[in-house]
């Protein structure tokens, strides 16, 4: 078990690193940030001091490596644009994309976790059916607009819930429901097929056999490996919460990490772009890692093969 | 397991419950295939349709709502946008965008994808290692971050959008066709076929690619709903296909700010898009229901 997790550990360093590599040719291949930053009259004479200023007149494999020392120590650098240390903006937006993040999760889970298991066990009822609308709704609605018509709707028209902004806890519910909508579709669907398949099998009709109470049936024998499908694929799943997150913090104005790549983006700040796609990998890694350990515990057959 | 006391009645399972095949999987998606076609026909016939120029403007007309409010008129059926144009013609161009999006991207990431799956799971050893590694790291690098980077440092086109999108898109792919290739290379007609003096292209071409061609067919069609709702999302960042050019996800940005008084900018093309993927997501339910019922979500 331990020499799993070292290999594993050790695949998701090089990951992490290639993609440093990655990141940071892409942010340079192609684009001055320098086009962003100076006025339209800057001379010559101004870009050369500020491209010295800002070290980007070095080549580009020293560029990388200071980079990657520094990274290494938690320092990413000024932000061109807000003029402030990177780490200090992701610190400041970190907690706050992961506190959506939970909160999404903590949802979609407890959405998802009865609809699933009840739409397979009554197969073919009401459940099921409500189960198929919202699975199939989860993956066919665009975030984005789902977004927009909620902001329109509940927080516009009926005036419920803020429309934008982080204060206080009703502001977490539309861009955490809008967030946990895709993940509980699929978490839906990969447990009711999961439970339809094991409650067919031989030792679920064993366990009724010998008169285990249903709902035990249900809950605890069944349930137990109609799991193992969605801990494989609970490391996609929050791959794909962070891609949206980027989308829903932009629409509902989140100070967090999601809004603070697209500003970053969208001004071209370098520093702040490398920081904020290895953090986000970073933390994706670090989950992969959690769920392939927690499914090496669940499944032991994981652990022997390969 | 546990070991219950049995107690009472002996509880018989209840077989009938869960019948093997469900009966509606096998009936026709008539529906979905009826959307698909229909959208794929305006897309393609879009300049025969006798739409307004969807990039035509006039300040004079702006915000006109649908024929059916108060206000709205025939000559635009589904109202105008911010600059007067024609929503109905823009619709129908956007279509273009969003199914070309859809289709080249699954396309090219499908190919690599295969190929990919298919060197893995032929060679194994090494080979497998390395490559499952690189398909590891790929899945779990998020799209839009991937995307953003690349429309802001390439500058926002189709092209971008579709490299940025395949790029990722590849591996999940190359793991499902791995995972069967894998599966089938433990068949004893593949060892059969080898002591018949196959080579590995002819193993590879004639044995493995056939088997695995329905798993592939599940997959591309489940997945073009995603890649057109991620080129929806990145447009509507201002990440994805750059104005005026019609797309369905930078006209809902478009809409976004006018919501409350001019709301049908953003929501037919919202409609559209749903109306397209759920057709895209059902059609690729029934064929996974069809031709490889083992085949979970991906």
């Amino acid at each position: 078990m331990l020499r799993f997790v070292g290999v594993r550990l050790l695949q998701s360093l090089v990951a992490l690193a290639i993609l440093s590599v990655v990141v940071f040719v892409l942010a340079r291949t192609t684009g001055d940030p320098l086009h962003m930053i100076l006025p339209m009259s800057a001379t010559e004479e101004d870009y050369a001091n500020a491209r010295a200023y800002l070290g980007l007149d070095r080549p580009y494999v020293e560029q990388y490596l200071s980079f990657v020392a520094r990274a290494v120590t938690g320092d990413f650098g000024t932000s061109i644009r807000a003029r402030r240390p990177v780490s200090e903006l992701i610190r400041e937006r970190l907690p706050n994309s992961l506190r959506l993040a939970v909160f999404a999760m903590t949802v979609s889970l407890t959405m998802a976790f009865p609809l699933g298991v009840m739409a397979a066990v009554k197969k073919g009822s009401g459940v099921d059916r409500v189960a198929q609308v919202v699975a199939v709704l989860g993956q066919s609605l665009p975030t984005f607009w789902v977004a927009i018509v909620l902001v329109e709707f509940v927080a516009g028209r009926l005036q419920w819930l803020p429309a934008a902004g982080m204060s206080g806890f009703s502001s977490y519910i539309l861009p955490g429901f809008t967030l946990g909508w895709f993940v509980v579709a699929g978490m839906m669907r990969l447990l009711r097929s999961g439970m339809l398949e094991v409650l067919d099998s031989e030792y679920v009709k064993l366990a009724r056999v010998k008169g285990v109470v249903e709902h035990r049936v249900v809950w605890v024998h069944a349930l137990k490996n109609a799991l193992i499908p969605v801990v494989t694929f609970a490391g996609i799943y929050f791959a794909i919460l962070v891609t949206t997150a980027i989308v829903v913090e932009t629409v509902f104005a989140w100070p967090g990490l999601g809004r603070l790549a697209y500003e970053g983006i969208t001004s071209r700040d370098f520093p702040v772009i490398q920081a904020v796609v290895l953090t986000t990998a970073a933390i994706v890694a670090v989950v992969n890692l959690g769920v392939d350990c927690l499914y090496a515990v669940i499944d032991p057959r994981i652990r022997y093969a390969r | 397991m546990a070991a219950e006391p049995a107690g009472g009645a002996l509880a018989l399972p209840d077989v009938a419950a869960h019948p093997a095949a469900p009966a509606q999987g096998r009936r026709w998606p008539v529906i979905s295939i009826t959307i698909i076609t229909v959208f794929v026909l305006v897309a393609l016939l879009a300049p025969l349709l006798g739409t307004a120029d969807p990039y035509a403007q006039s300040l004079r007309a702006r915000f006109r709502p649908p024929v059916w409010e108060v206000g709205g008129s025939w000559t635009h059926p589904l109202g105008t946008d911010r600059l007067g144009r024609d929503m109905l013609a823009r619709m129908v161009w956007g279509s273009r965008v969003s199914l070309a999006a859809g289709v080249v991207t699954v396309l090219l990431a499908s190919a690599l994808g295969a190929v990919v799956g298919l060197v893995a799971g032929y060679y194994g050893g090494r080979v497998d290692a390395v490559l499952m590694r690189v398909t590891d790291a790929t899945l779990s690098f998020p799209v839009i971050l991937l995307a953003l980077i690349l429309a802001v440092t390439a500058g926002p086109s189709f092209l971008n959008v579709v490299i940025a999108i395949a790029v990722i898109l590849w591996a999940r792919y190359a793991r499902v066709i791995r995972g069967q290739v894998l599966t089938l290379m433990e068949l004893d007609f593949i060892a059969q076929a080898r002591l018949a003096g196959a080579g590995a292209g002819r193993i590879i071409g004639r044995h493995l690619i056939p088997n695995t061609l329905n798993t592939l067919v599940v997959l591309v069609t489940v997945q073009i709903g995603y890649v057109i709702i991620v080129e929806a999302s990145l447009s509507f960042l201002g990440a994805g296909i750059p104005p005026p050019t019609p797309a369905w996800g930078s006209m809902i940005a478009e809409g976004r700010d006018v919501v409350t008084s001019a709301w049908w900018v953003s929501l037919f093309p919202g409609l559209a898009i749903l109306l397209v993927v759920l057709a895209f997501n059902l059609l690729g339910d029934w064929l996974r229901d069809t031709l490889d019922p083992k085949l979970r979500q991906l």
